[in-house]
């Protein structure tokens, strides 16, 4: 925990905000772009601490709530009709399909296991030959390179009852998507540390030169946060567009070269659909042809049509950072954690439910 | 850290060799154990009642007699841990300090528990009876009886292994007064010892996850530091909850639900002990929701906070106490955390279950 205590030291965190208060002049919108860094700005409390301004805005790096609606009808079907081994990650179990979540699916009898690494889930179909096992793959850059690795692993054991149920997505597009819109008005970026950590910052400097805004690859605690926050605003009041990397604790210019060869082995690019953001080019990971076999979207016969969305549900606005979580009506109304209208709601990453665990009840947006 | 589950255990490997298994022609449980016949009788005679045995048990009859004075407190709690045996207890020591915490946590003197199992056909005997064994150290440790039980068995596939119902007994403290219309604004918030313990080492051991440090279950009973608080404090006690399912954040936020009154926690004075505070950050869990079974929150009068956290402290249970927030007037309804950073953020109740998060 040492090396966690240090970047949540108090006195740190304080000498950072006097920083950024003496450094701003004016107004400017900073997103973050990653689920992880929204959960820890508001979990900590920080944006109340942050000089007004300067403005959040809350990215669609949050892998639970990108994930289109009709995947996770797919995932319900493998598991209830296919009567497969469904795995996946913890948060996705209670994200709701247009018929039902994977936790209802388990109600039912559905076979549905968290699990924290698809390596697991190739352990299982070692041991359940009998049984098909598919892990529900999503994520970013940063969950990619295990799921990849799990089906080297599988493919070397000779498995043939092992799936993936991609939906991988990259962070770069998602950046150049929004900048492209012409109603957001981001004027900075916190990159997203981990996926640096994997992918390195060869893909960032273009950007930053290409929209003239500040990249700074920023990590999650608040120390961290504060530090991208503060060089992203030098940078602005200078009027500069440069990539930065203060988080070189973590990542390095060239990112995880084993990682990335995993990854290219068993993915290649391609278009993908964001929940609530729609199909964004070449922004995301499928299976290559000659894994096909390890494809569950191939392997199985799935009869799911794309669904359609709650109609009161804003969260393609939200995750573009045009529109604030408490700026929806349904906020905290129709759509809660209990009972949730779109994905933003449900994961703790999800810029709806971080603020309405952590601010909403505190009668002040956060 | 304070540990009192290796006396526990100590107490515990005493005991099953002073009561060995007994002898009997079958190693597991099957359905006729269940049936009240001849094969019921031969489990309770040869293992149960002898085991247990005290005056009230011993009468066989079918439910106990008892003579209790003044005002009584009643609980009751169902046990369904999986695994049965875990890191730092088992179900059987599990069912007697939950139901033992509950009555104290009226303020209650726990005395006599009545004890209900229901067996999953193919339970190793063996099994069973190392967890009757806990349930009599256990018992013991806490100055209860076990007055009156039942034994059922079901088919297997129908039950995980053992279930277990225990429902208890006690006489309310003379001095205790506790109950949530004494919550006023300004008491203070006590928590008995570091949060989260006993969640983690279950979901370490269920989710077959392996951190460098070993992180056992806090399960312990409460009833004698409890006690002795009330003998000396007794009415400047407001209000005993344990924070079990949904942790401390849960019982907090029902309080300030429940008595209309605003809570304010300070994170930087909330004991986590390091290794379940790394596994927490690891699983993406706050230690807050997380379940715990060793610890209880005090509720006390300010001019009196001070002097029962620093009883507390003295006793067993209680060395790590800590003054973690306080009631207030605002935000009623709210808990609200200041942060290690000086940030504040709301506290709510758990939806669901704390799933792990994907990154």
């Amino acid at each position: 925990m040492k090396y966690l205590s240090e970047y949540r030291d108090p006195e740190l965190v304080s000498q950072y905000l006097q920083e950024i208060r003496r450094t701003v002049t004016r107004p400017w919108s900073i997103m973050e772009v990653c689920g992880g860094q929204t959960h820890s700005l508001v979990k900590n409390g920080m944006l109340q601490l942050l000089p007004e301004e300067i403005r959040m805005i809350h990215g669609p790096g949050c892998p639970v709530c990108v994930t289109p609606l009709h995947l996770i009808d797919k995932a319900v079907h493998l598991a209830l009709e296919h009567r497969v081994m469904l795995c996946s990650f913890g948060d996705m179990l209670r994200v709701p399909g247009s018929r039902m979540s994977l936790l209802e699916a388990k109600a039912q009898g559905a076979d549905v296991r968290i699990l924290y690494s698809p390596l697991e889930a190739v352990e299982l179909a070692a041991r359940h030959p009998e049984r098909e096992v598919v892990f529900f793959a999503v994520g970013f850059e940063t969950t990619a390179p295990a799921n990849a690795l799990s089906v080297l692993y599988a493919h070397r054991q000779g498995l043939r009852n092992y799936s993936i149920l991609a939906s991988h997505v990259l962070v770069p597009p998602a950046i150049a998507a929004v900048m492209e819109d012409d109603s957001a008005e981001i004027q900075g970026f916190l990159a997203a540390g981990h996926v640096c950590t994997i992918m390195g910052l060869g893909e960032y400097g273009p950007l930053a030169d290409k929209y003239q805004v500040p990249i700074v690859v920023t990590g999650f605690e608040p120390v961290d946060l504060l530090q991208g926050i503060l060089m992203t605003v030098r940078q602005l009041e200078r009027g500069e567009h440069r990539l930065e990397n203060p988080y070189s604790r973590m990542v390095q210019p060239e990112g995880n070269p084993e990682a990335q060869r995993v990854m290219a082995q068993v993915f290649e690019i391609a278009d993908r659909e964001w929940r609530g953001i729609g199909v964004i080019p070449d922004s995301g990971y499928e299976v290559r042809a000659e894994f096909a076999a390890y494809d569950a979207g191939r392997k199985f016969d799935i009869p799911i049509e794309k669904a359609q969305e709650s109609p009161d549900c804003i969260a393609g606005q939200v995750l573009k950072g045009i529109k604030k979580p408490h700026d929806c009506p349904q906020f905290g109304k129709k759509c809660t954690p209990q009972s949730p209208l779109g994905a933003p709601m449900v994961s703790s990453e999800g810029a709806c439910a971080a603020y309405y665990h952590y601010s909403q009840a505190l009668g002040q947006p956060a | 850290m304070e540990r009192l589950t290796s006396p526990m255990r100590e107490a515990k490997r005493r005991m099953l060799l002073q009561c060995p298994m007994p002898k009997l022609d079958f190693e597991v449980i099957t359905l006729g154990h269940g049936s009240g016949g001849l094969l019921t009788n031969r489990l309770l005679e040869a293992g149960v009642f002898d085991l247990l045995r005290n005056e009230h048990l011993d009468t066989r009859h079918d439910g106990a007699i008892l003579r209790l004075d003044g005002p009584l407190a009643f609980s009751t709690d169902s046990y369904v841990i999986s695994p049965i045996i875990f890191p730092g207890g088992d179900i059987g020591e599990l069912a007697i300090n939950g139901t033992v915490n509950d009555l104290a946590m009226c303020g209650a003197i726990p005395r006599y528990l009545s004890l209900s199992f229901i067996l999953e056909e193919g339970l190793p005997l063996r099994t069973f009876w190392e967890l009757l064994v806990s349930v009599k150290c256990a018992a013991e440790r806490a100055g209860v009886q076990i007055v009156t039980g039942d034994t059922k068995v079901v088919e297997r596939g129908k039950g995980d292994q053992i279930f277990i119902n225990t429902s208890g007994i006690g006489q309310v403290h003379p001095r205790a007064q506790i109950s949530m219309q004494r919550v006023g604004a300004g008491d203070q918030i006590l928590v008995s010892g570091p949060l989260a313990a006993h969640g983690i080492a279950i979901m370490r051991v269920r989710e077959g996850l392996s951190f460098e440090a070993d992180i056992e279950s806090d399960t312990v009973n409460l009833n004698h530091t409890v006690e002795a608080l009330l003998d000396e404090f007794g009415e400047a006690i407001h209000l005993f909850r344990d924070p079990t399912r949904g942790g401390v954040a849960t019982v907090l936020s029902e309080l300030a639900r429940d008595a209309r009154l605003g809570v304010e926690l300070i994170q930087d004075r909330i004991p986590v002990a390091e290794a379940v505070a790394s596994a927490c950050e690891l699983l993406g869990l706050d230690p807050l929701y997380v379940a715990n079974e060793g610890i209880f929150l005090a509720v006390v009068d300010a001019a009196a906070a001070d002097a029962v956290l620093a009883r507390l402290r003295s006793l067993p249970h209680g060395s790590q106490a800590a003054s973690i927030g306080s009631v207030t007037a605002e935000h009623p309804g709210q808990v609200v955390l200041r942060s290690r950073i000086g940030g504040r953020r709301a506290v709510n109740m758990l939806v669901g279950e704390q799933l792990p998060r994907i990154c």
